[in-house]
C-alpha cells in the first residue's frame, strides 16, 4: 500500500503508471508486478523514469524555445552575437546531472546486493526477510530451492526431494525461492517477467536467483537469451501454490516409479500407451516419476501441463502433430517424429501421456 | 624525382575509380557502398517487422529469422554505419584541416577495398546455406562448431577482413589529423568533427584489436579445433562476452562520436554563432571515449559476474550521463541566441538533439543493473539502442549529408523532398520505436521471431511494423532526391553556399583534386568565418602558388583486399563439405596475391606527379570567369 501512496504524490504520474499497467497480459507482464522483487524493479523503474522525466522536460523545453524564438527572420542578415560559452553554465549543467546520477546510484548499489542475496527463507520467513529472525538451521530445513537447466528448447526443474519436473515449475507462493542455473547446451536466460528480473543460464556455471510470488497462481516464464531457432516458443509456467498445497505436490512427485504406471491387471488404453511408450523408445528421452533417460523433459506429471511444446493448448489433436512431425511444431529441437505411428496406437499413447497427473 | 608529366583521363573511369587513392574518391565509394548495405540491411529489417506483424505469423521461419536479425545487426554496425560515417570523414576531414590528403593516400584506399572486400565475404553466406544465425554479438556456444553452422565462418571470417580495413583507416586518421594540419590550425583550433574523427580514430585502434583477436580465437574453435570457447575441453563462454564487449561498447561510440561531430559543424552553421563551450565539447568527448572503455559489463549484467562488478560497472555508466548531457546542453546554447535557419540538414541536426536525449535517459535507466535485469534483452533494449542509432547517428549521417553533398558533388539535394524523407523518417522512427520500450516491459524478449496470441503484444507490434514501414518510405524519397537532384539541381559554383565557417567552405567547388591552391593560413577557430569579419574574406595563404606534388593511383590496394577476401574463404572452406578445390590451396592463393601485391608494391618506384602551376592558376582563373 505504501508504494500506492507513494505513486499517488506524483499525480500526473499515476496516471502514467495506470497507463502502464494497462498494457499487457497478466501473469505476464512485468508492468503488473505480483512479487517482491518485481514490485521493487517496477517501483525504482518509475524512479529513475521521474528523475529522467525532469531531465527530458528540461532539455525539451529549452529545445523548444530555441527552435521556436530564435529562427532567422527574412532579410535579417545581421550577424548574431558569437558568445564563446559560460563556465557558470557548464558547471551548473555537470554538478546537477551529477546529483541526479547519485539520486539513482543509491537503490543501484543496495538493489544489486539485494538481488544477489538468494538465500531462500522458507515458510516463516515471507516478505521482509531479515526483520524476522529465523533460525539459520530452520532456513536450511525449509527454504526451497530448485535447480533450473536450460536445454533447446525446454526447461528443466530439479527438486531438492529428489524428483525432476519438465517445463512447469512449482513453487510455494510468498517464499522467497532460491533458482540454481545451469545449461545444457547453449546460453539460456531463465525470466518469470510479473515476478522478477532475469538471470542466464550459462553453460560450465552456475548462476543464482531469487524470486517469490505474493499469491497462488500461474506465472508465465520466457527464455530471454537467444538460443536458436525456437528460442521464441521456448516459454514455460511458473506455478505458485499454497505451502500446504505445495508440499502435497512435492509428495505425489516423489513416489516410487511404480506408482505411476498404470495398473498392470486391466486392459484399458492407458495400458496400451503405457506399451506403445515403451515400445517406441519415448522412454529413451522421457521419464516418468524417475523411471526412464532424462535426456527430454520428463512426464510425469504430463497430464496437469498447461501447455504442450511449451507454447500449444494441450489438445489430443495438438499432442498427435506434435508426436508425429515435432520439427514443423518447434523447428530445431531434438525429438524425433513418429509420422507412421498406427492411428490406434497414438490413441493409446495419447490417452496414456494425458493421464498422468498427481493432481486431483 | 618527381615524374612531371600529367595524368589526366588516360585510362577508362572504372579503372580510375578502381586504382584511386584520392580521399574525396574514395569518400564517394565509401558512401555507395554504405548506402548500399545500409539498403539492404534495411531490407531485412522490413522483414522482420512483416514477420512481427501478426502474432505466430509464418512469413519467415524461426532459422530465418535468426540470419535476418544477425545480418541486419552485423552489416548495419560494420558495413552500413561505418562506412557512412568513414565517406564523411573521408572526404571533410583533410579539408577542414587545410591538407591535401591524408597522410596515407595508399592506405587510405586499401581501408576501403578491404572493408569492402569483408563486406562480400560475409554478403556470400546467403549463398552457402544460410546467413550467420547467432545474432550480431555471436555469442558461444550459439556459435560454436558444434551448435552453429557454416554461415558462422561467414561472420567470423568477413568480420576479420572487414576489421582490418577499419583499423588501418583508423590509424590513418589519426596521423593525419596529428601531422597534417595546415599552419595556424592548432589542436583548439580543430573543428570538432575533426575533433571526434580523432577520437574515433583512437577507439577504433583500441577496440578493433580485441575484436580482431576474439575473431581469431573463434576461428581456431571453429576451424582448427581450438578449445578456447568449449566448456568442456576447459573453455570459458563468458570470454567470448567480455572480449565482444570490450570491442562492442566502444563500438557504439566509435559511430556516434562522428555523428556528434556532424552536429556540432551542422548546428553552428545553420544557427550563425561559433559552438557554444568549444573547451567543453572538446573534453567531453575525450572523457566519453576514456569512460566508454570501462562500462561494457553493462551488456552482461545477468550473465552473473557478482554484485560487486555489476555495482562498480553500472556507476561508471551512469557517469557517461555527464559528459554526454553537457554536449547537449552546449548544442542547445549553440541555437540560444543564434539565428537559425531550419532547412533539411538543420531539421536533421536539431532534432537529433531531444532524439538522442531520449535514447540516453533509457541508457541511464539500464545502467541501474539491478532493473536492467528486467531491461536486459527485451524489446526495452532494442527501443534503447535504435534511438541511439537512428535518432543518434543516422540523423547525423543525414544533417552530414545534406550539409556536405554540395561541396562533394556540386549540386544541392532538393530541399523540399528532403523536408519529406526527414518528416517520415521521424514520424517512422518514433512509432516504430518508442512502443518498443513498452513490448520489453510487458515481457516481449528480443530476437524472438514470434510472439503467442493471447499476450497482449499483437497491437503495439503492428503499429511497430506500420512505422517502419513509413521509414521505408523515407528512404525510397531519400534515393529519389538524389536521382531527381542529379538531374535538375543548379550546379553550385560558389565556395561557401551555406555561409558556413569551416575551413572545408574556402576550397573550390566541385573541389580540385589538390584541394587547395595554396595551403591556406589558420588564424582563429572557424577561420572561414573569421576571415570573413576580421579579414578581406578570403583565406590568407601560407605558401606562393607553385606546383603541387600529388600521389599516382594504384591497383594493389585492390589486389591485396582481393587477396584477403580469398584467403578467408579458403579458410572458411575448411568447413564446408566436400569443397571442390582443396581449401588449404585456395588460402595459400589469396596468400600468395596478398603478398605478391605489397612485394609489388614495394620494390615498385612511384614518386608520384606533378600538377603544374599553370593548371592550377587556369582552374583558380576558370571559377572567378
Amino acid at each position: 500500500m505504501s508504494t500506492r501512496k507513494g505513486i499517488m504524490r506524483f499525480f500526473p504520474f499515476a496516471l502514467l503508471t495506470l497507463l502502464l499497467a494497462g498494457c499487457g497480459e497478466e501473469g505476464l507482464t512485468a508492468l503488473d508486478p505480483m512479487g517482491p522483487q518485481a514490485q521493487w524493479l517496477f517501483d525504482n523503474m518509475m524512479l529513475s523514469l521521474y528523475v529522467m522525466a525532469l531531465v527530458i522536460i528540461v532539455v525539451f523545453t529549452l529545445f523548444f524555445i530555441a527552435v521556436i524564438k530564435f529562427r532567422k527572420k527574412p532579410g535579417d542578415e545581421e550577424i548574431p552575437e558569437q558568445v564563446e560559452g559560460s563556465k557558470t553554465l557548464e558547471l551548473t549543467w555537470t554538478v546537477i546531472p551529477i546529483l541526479l546520477l547519485v539520486i539513482l546510484a543509491v537503490p543501484t548499489v543496495t538493489g544489486t546486493f539485494m538481488l544477489a542475496d538468494t538465500t531462500p527463507s522458507g515458510p516463516e520467513g515471507s516478505g521482509d526477510s531479515g526483520e524476522e529472525e529465523l533460525d539459520e538451521d530452520e532456513i536450511e530445513e525449509d527454504g526451497v530451492t530448485i535447480e533450473v537447466t536450460g536445454h533447446q528448447y525446454w526447461w528443466q526443474f530439479d527438486y531438492e526431494e529428489g524428483f525432476t519436473a519438465g517445463q512447469e515449475v512449482y513453487i510455494p507462493a510468498e517464499e522467497k525461492v532460491e533458482f540454481e542455473l545451469h545449461a545444457e547446451d547453449v546460453i539460456h536466460s531463465f525470466w518469470v517477467p510479473a515476478l522478477g528480473g532475469k538471470v542466464d543460464n550459462v553453460p560450465g556455471i552456475t548462476n543464482n536467483l531469487w524470486l517469490e510470488a505474493d499469491e497462488p497462481g500461474v506465472y508465465q516464464g520466457k527464455c530471454a537469451e537467444l538460443c536458436g531457432p525456437s528460442h521464441a516458443l521456448m516459454d514455460f509456467k511458473l506455478i505458485a501454490l499454497d505451502r500446504d498445497d505445495y508440499d502435497a505436490w512435492v509428495e505425489e512427485m516423489s513416489q516410487d516409479p511404480e506408482e505411476f504406471e498404470p495398473a498392470e491387471d486391466d486392459e484399458t488404453m492407458a495400458n496400451q500407451g503405457r506399451e506403445v511408450f515403451e515400445q517406441e523408445g519415448c522412454i529413451g528421452c522421457h521419464a516418468i516419476g524417475g523411471q526412464g533417460s532424462e535426456q527430454g523433459p520428463t512426464l510425469t506429471n504430463f497430464g496437469d501441463r498447461e501447455t504442450l511444446a511449451g507454447y500449444l493448448d494441450p489438445t489430443d489433436e495438438n499432442l498427435d502433430e506434435w508426436i508425429r512431425y515435432p520439427q514443423e511444431v518447434k523447428q530445431d529441437n531434438n525429438m524425433p517424429g513418429f509420422p507412421d505411428m498406427e492411428d490406434e496406437d497414438m490413441e493409446a499413447l495419447i490417452e496414456y501421456l494425458q493421464g498422468l497427473s498427481v493432481q486431483d | 624525382m618527381a615524374d612531371t608529366t600529367v595524368k589526366t583521363s588516360e585510362k577508362s573511369v572504372l579503372w580510375d575509380w578502381l586504382t584511386t587513392v584520392d580521399h574525396k574518391k574514395l569518400a564517394v565509394l565509401y558512401l555507395l557502398a554504405g548506402a548500399l548495405f545500409f539498403v539492404k540491411a534495411g531490407i531485412m529489417a522490413l522483414f522482420m517487422r512483416i514477420q512481427l506483424m501478426f502474432p505466430e505469423n509464418t512469413f519467415v521461419t524461426g532459422q530465418t529469422f535468426n540470419e535476418l536479425i544477425t545480418m541486419h545487426g552485423t552489416i548495419m554496425l560494420f558495413l552500413a554505419a561505418t562506412p557512412l560515417i568513414f565517406a564523411f570523414m573521408n572526404f571533410v576531414v583533410p579539408l577542414q584541416i587545410g591538407a591535401r590528403d591524408v597522410a596515407f593516400p595508399f592506405v587510405n584506399a586499401l581501408g576501403f577495398w578491404i572493408f569492402f572486400f569483408g563486406g562480400l565475404l560475409l554478403s556470400l553466406s546467403w549463398f552457402f546455406g544460410g546467413g550467420p544465425d547467432a545474432g550480431w554479438t555471436n555469442y558461444v556456444p550459439l556459435s560454436s562448431r558444434e551448435y552453429g553452422h557454416l554461415g558462422i565462418d561467414f561472420y567470423v571470417l568477413g568480420l576479420q577482413v572487414s576489421g582490418i580495413g577499419t583499423l588501418v583507416s583508423g590509424i590513418n586518421f589519426i596521423v593525419t589529423i596529428v601531422n597534417m594540419r595546415a599552419p595556424g590550425m592548432t589542436m583548439m583550433r580543430l573543428p570538432l568533427f575533426c575533433w571526434t574523427t580523432l577520437v574515433t580514430s583512437i577507439l577504433i585502434v583500441f577496440a578493433f584489436t580485441p575484436l580482431a583477436a576474439g575473431l581469431a580465437l573463434i576461428m581456431l574453435d571453429r576451424v582448427f579445433g581450438g578449445q578456447f570457447f568449449i566448456t568442456e575441453l576447459g573453455g570459458n563462454v563468458v570470454l567470448w562476452q567480455h572480449i565482444f564487449w570490450i570491442f562492442g561498447h566502444p563500438e557504439v561510440y566509435i559511430l556516434v562520436l562522428p555523428a556528434f561531430g556532424i552536429i556540432s559543424e551542422v548546428i553552428p552553421a545553420f544557427s550563425r554563432k561559433r559552438l557554444f563551450g568549444y573547451t567543453a565539447m572538446v573534453f567531453a568527448t575525450l572523457v566519453i571515449a576514456f569512460l566508454g572503455f570501462m562500462v561494457w559489463v553493462h551488456h552482461m549484467f545477468t550473465v552473473g559476474v557478482g554484485p560487486i562488478a555489476n555495482s562498480v560497472f553500472a556507476i561508471a555508466t551512469m557517469a557517461i550521463a555527464v559528459p554526454t548531457g553537457i554536449k547537449i546542453f552546449n548544442w542547445l546554447f549553440t541555437m540560444w541566441g543564434g539565428k537559425i535557419t531550419f532547412n533539411t540538414a538543420m531539421l536533421c541536426a536539431s532534432s537529433f538533439v531531444p532524439t538522442f536525449v531520449l535514447g540516453g535517459v533509457t541508457g541511464v535507466m539500464l545502467a541501474m543493473a539491478p532493473v536492467d535485469h528486467l531491461y536486459h534483452d527485451t524489446y526495452f533494449v532494442v527501443a534503447h539502442f535504435h534511438y541511439i542509432i537512428i535518432g543518434g547517428i543516422i540523423l547525423g549521417l543525414f544533417a552530414g549529408l545534406f550539409y556536405w553533398y554540395p561541396k562533394m558533388f556540386g549540386h544541392h539535394l532538393n530541399e523540399k523532398l528532403g523536408m519529406l524523407t526527414f518528416w517520415l523518417m521521424y514520424i517512422g522512427f518514433h512509432m516504430t520505436f518508442f512502443i518498443q520500450h513498452i513490448l520489453g516491459l510487458i515481457g516481449m524478449p528480443r530476437r524472438v521471431y514470434t510472439y503467442l496470441e493471447g499476450q497482449g503484444m499483437a497491437t503495439m507490434n503492428m503499429v511497430s511494423t506500420i512505422g517502419t514501414f513509413i521509414m521505408g518510405a523515407a528512404v525510397i524519397v531519400l534515393v529519389i532526391n538524389h536521382v531527381y537532384s542529379a538531374y535538375k539541381s543548379e550546379k553550385v559554383t560558389v565556395r561557401n553556399p551555406w555561409g558556413a565557417r569551416t575551413l572545408e567552405w574556402s576550397t573550390q567547388t566541385p573541389v580540385p583534386e589538390y584541394n587547395f591552391a595554396q595551403t591556406p593560413q589558420v588564424r582563429s577557430l572557424d577561420p572561414v568565418f573569421y576571415e570573413k569579419v576580421h579579414g578581406d574574406g578570403n583565406m590568407k595563404p601560407a605558401e606562393p602558388l607553385d606546383d603541387i606534388h600529388m600521389p599516382n593511383g594504384s591497383i594493389y590496394p585492390f589486389t591485396i583486399a582481393l587477396g584477403l577476401f580469398i584467403m578467408g574463404f579458403g579458410i572458411i572452406m575448411f568447413n564446408m563439405d566436400n569443397p571442390i578445390i582443396p581449401p588449404l590451396a585456395v588460402t595459400i592463393i589469396g596468400g600468395v596475391v596478398v603478398f605478391g601485391s605489397m612485394f609489388l608494391h614495394s620494390i615498385k618506384e612511384d614518386h608520384g606527379y606533378n600538377i603544374p602551376v599553370e593548371r592550377v592558376k587556369e582552374e583558380l582563373d576558370k571559377e572567378v570567369g
